[in-house]
């Protein structure tokens, strides 16, 4: 009974292997009662693989230490909500739940498109058979998350050994985002499967037309927002958890996923390309081959230990699968390629700088090199092994000086991009878009300099945040004033109207506004002060305009911890104002001590102080304080950004209510149906759609 | 063609401008991984670099003194001492016998002056009764940061 969940993995294997061949024999023979049943292969692959993921939650709720994994990663006195996301915090579980994720994604998608496109659907099944099986390899034979102790008992026969109580989840993993961070990350990794597959297939199968584009665009979508979302978490967890004070440290599993998040956002821009005007499409071709494997490399660095890291909770020995399977998709994407690159020709060429398309262009080439510099820093250590002989790192001042230009460029262009017309700009329209937007930028930055700003970078940053910020308002407030002139509702619901009528436009200005939130936060990080100290009860600490007094010290016990915490009375202008308590918690099951942060979050800065241990010296507790500004922002813009695509996702509105106000205050006395079509058109083709998106 | 030439400087710029940073970047941070074994086989300007090194701390020889605590790295028999000067406290899973990485510069009398200490609890599931076979155990031995 234990084991039931291995049993129904090998069953997914053995049907994933079905739907591979019987799939390319259905391409072949084109019989549609084996396109059929190829597909239900497809569909039988997913639900067996959510019935041994099931199946291992439940060996974690039933305390089953019979089973290795589950006394590896649990113990009794485990909180079930942890129970949870245990099944992710080693390797064979979280290869599963890879599995798992990617089952999700490959139902909804045979799903949707059950019975449409025959050219094109049985070689996606194809494709993404290929890739559930090799994973199911590892969860099968290479990683099972279903191994039995077993000792040899009396006359050498095995027999199976089970353990009063499991060794417990690392405490690192004990915390809420624990639980939401991994599933979102791997959402974003396992996502970026669908278009991938849709794209080789078209390749392959010579589909005609960008159809593969409008079919994959709300899945990249969704892709995107979930690697945006579990980036930003996982920044999050090692603020909150690791309390060393950053979000980010250009550690190689960040690194990993930040690269496909880089060609993935080049890729939603570029598609859009390909979608209007017919160019770029080798490009964007190679740009969501390039991001899947970019997902592969990612979870391969994640799990195998090829580097060093703080979240790569693995090191072991199934790099080398990872790196065949990577070369193997390399080899495939090739030969389809230049088998059927002649279908890839592009309709038009580039017209003018100033123009839609070389801001597009412009807006690839640095997110390409963004993610060439983060590649190239991560796997720095293995290249220079390879060709100097000796293992060379390098650390932060590496990946910011390249990375934060891109970042201000990238920026500008945000501001940018949108408001130029496709094929050529007048530089009438430069003034009248950007006129007031560039006015302001300077302002605000001018004002900052004059009360003391001296940071280059910020300052930009400042620049640009606000021109792009306004940009957007603009966008927002004509098409707005449009509406309202028409059907005489008030200025904000015609704000909601017309995103309404084009979601993807306005939900689009709003994940740019997202990230120019998220900007202005990170550059907050300029002026991040820290201070470190020996406390003793009554001792006081100043940092900034804070005043921390240390009123005690007391020790608590847990169920599976025993923590001290330190009380500290937070003073600010000579009033308190808040108490916070740094703790330190101890977990005896596995010899491990963990950090609990306390940090005090507003919109203005975070106070942020840890319980950095003891001074063997003085035997006294060090108490680290930092004062990180505009923190807080980086969280709100990853919120914002989620928001965004989410509005981006939802299918656009028909303009009902303008017809009806419009048809309600004239009434027409010619009866018929041509008369509201009619205003509506007059209606629409006075927004400012024409030439964008 | 006129627009094909303009695009074609304007990325070059990008590129040459990025590639420089990338450059002065690698120079300023840069670190080299050795063995212990390697360290008395490096000359001069080799020996000057940032250095990231390995071992296991010898049982019993963490010392504390004022402002360092001197310990020693052990790696296939061969040792090097090693002295942390960081300012934070060694991470918990910093004990006798625990995987460690050190990084710094070498010091002028053959000691290691590490400005920060990375360390990993030796195995921690060593404990297992003996007989049974070893399941994949590896996971959840992260790294502890001692950042300076």
């Amino acid at each position: 009974m234990d084991l039931f969940g291995s049993y129904a993995l090998l069953l997914a294997f053995a049907f994933a292997l079905y739907a591979i061949f019987g799939g390319i024999a259905a391409i072949i023979t084109r019989r549609p009662l084996l396109i059929k049943s190829a597909r239900n292969a497809g569909f039988a692959v997913c639900v067996l693989i959510w019935i041994g993921t099931i199946s291992l939650w439940y060996l974690f709720y039933t305390d089953n230490y019979s089973m290795a994994y589950v006394a590896a990663h649990s113990n009794r006195s485990l909180s079930p909500y942890y129970k949870f996301s245990a099944l992710w915090s080693g390797q064979e579980g979280s290869l599963l739940f890879w599995s798992f994720l990617l089952s999700i994604y490959v139902f909804s998608a045979l799903f949707t498109y059950r019975g449409k496109h025959p050219e094109l659907m049985p070689y996606v099944g194809v494709v993404l058979a290929s890739v559930q099986i090799f994973f199911l390899t590892m969860n099968n034979f290479i990683a099972s998350p279903f191994q039995v102790f077993a000792g040899s008992g009396a006359g050498g026969i095995l027999h199976l050994a089970t353990r009063a109580d499991g060794s417990g989840l690392n405490p690192l993993l004990q915390y809420p985002e624990m639980a939401i961070h991994p599933p979102t990350l791997y959402s974003g990794y396992t996502g970026f499967t669908i278009p991938f597959a849709f794209a080789l297939a078209a390749l392959l199968g010579r589909y005609p037309g960008e159809k593969w584009i409008h079919l994959t665009r709300r899945w990249t979508m969704i892709a995107w927002a979930f690697q945006s979302a579990g980036i930003l978490l996982g920044a999050h967890w090692a603020y909150a958890v690791l309390g060393w004070g950053g979000y980010w440290g250009w550690d190689p599993v960040e690194n990993a996923s930040l690269m496909p998040w880089l060609t993935g956002t080049a890729f939603l821009h570029s598609v859009i390309m390909q979608e209007k005007r017919g160019m770029m499409r080798v490009w964007n071709v190679w740009l969501v081959f390039l991001t899947f494997m970019l997902c592969i490399l990612g979870t391969s660095l994640t799990r195998s230990g090829a580097v060093n890291s703080v979240h790569a909770f693995a090191e072991s020995n199934i790099g080398h699968w990872f790196w065949g399977f990577l070369l193997l998709i390399i080899l495939v994407c090739l030969a389809a390629y230049f088998k059927n690159r002649d279908y890839l020709r592009s309709d038009n060429q580039l017209d003018s700088m100033l123009s839609r398309e070389s801001s597009f262009l412009f807006n690839n080439l640095i997110l390409l090199v963004a993610c060439v510099a983060v590649l190239a820093g991560t796997l720095f250590p293995v290249l220079s092994e390879a060709v100097r002989g000796s293992k060379i790192s390098v650390g932060p001042p590496f990946f910011n000086r390249v990375n934060i230009p891109i970042a201000m460029f990238l920026l500008f262009l945000t501001g940018v991009g949108p408001l130029l017309a496709w094929r050529k700009t007048s530089v009438e329209s430069l003034k009248k878009n950007f006129g007031y937007p560039l006015i302001g930028g300077v302002v605000v930055a001018a004002i900052a300099v004059a009360l003391g700003l001296r940071e280059f970078y910020v300052t930009l940053c400042l620049l640009l945040s606000t021109f792009v910020t306004l940009t957007i308002f603009f966008e927002f407030y004509r098409g707005a004033r449009v509406i309202s002139a028409r059907t005489g509702s008030n200025i904000f619901s015609s704000a909601s109207q017309l995103t309404m009528r084009n979601t993807r436009r306005y939900g689009g200005y709003v994940v740019h506004f997202g990230m120019v939130l998220v900007f202005i936060g990170i550059s907050g990080q300029a002026f991040n002060k820290d201070k470190q100290m020996d406390m003793s009860a009554g001792s006081e600490m100043t940092l900034g305009p804070y005043n921390l007094y240390l009123q005690n010290y007391d020790t608590t016990q847990a169920p599976n911890y025993s923590a001290e915490r330190a009380t500290i009375d937070v003073e600010k202008d000579g009033r308190s104002v808040m108490m916070l308590y740094p703790t330190r918690r101890f977990y005896p099951s596995n010899q491990e001590s963990g950090t609990m942060v306390a940090i005090s979050s507003t919109l203005r800065e975070d106070l942020y102080v840890v319980y950095a241990g003891t001074n063997p010296d003085t035997n006294l507790p060090v108490i680290h304080a930092y004062l990180n500004p505009l923190v807080k922002w980086i969280w709100l813009g990853g919120a914002v950004v989620v928001l965004g695509t989410i509005l981006a996702l939802i299918p656009n509105r028909q303009a009902v209510m303008v017809l009806s106000s419009v048809t309600a205050g004239a009434p027409s006395p010619i009866a018929g149906s041509t008369q509201p079509a009619h205003v509506s058109f007059s209606a629409r083709s006075q927004l400012p759609t024409d030439g964008h998106d | 063609m006129k627009t094909k030439a303009k695009f074609a400087i304007g990325v070059a710029i990008i590129l040459v401008t990025l590639s420089c940073l990338a450059y002065v970047g690698a120079q300023q941070s840069k670190t080299y991984y050795h063995t212990i074994s390697e360290i008395p086989t490096l000359d001069g300007s080799a020996l000057h670099q940032r250095l990231r090194v390995g071992g296991d701390v010898k049982n019993g020889s963490i010392q504390h003194y004022s402002g360092r605590i001197d310990f020693v790295l052990v790696e296939q028999g061969k040792t090097l001492p090693v002295s942390y000067v960081g300012s934070d406290p060694l991470p918990d899973t910093f004990k006798d016998g625990a995987q460690c990485l050190v990084e710094g510069k070498m010091g002028a009398n053959g000691q290691f002056v590490a400005e920060t200490v990375q360390a990993k609890c030796a195995s921690k599931y060593e404990a297992a009764p003996a007989g049974q076979a070893q399941p994949g155990t590896a996971s959840g031995d992260s790294y502890q940061n001692g950042k300076s």
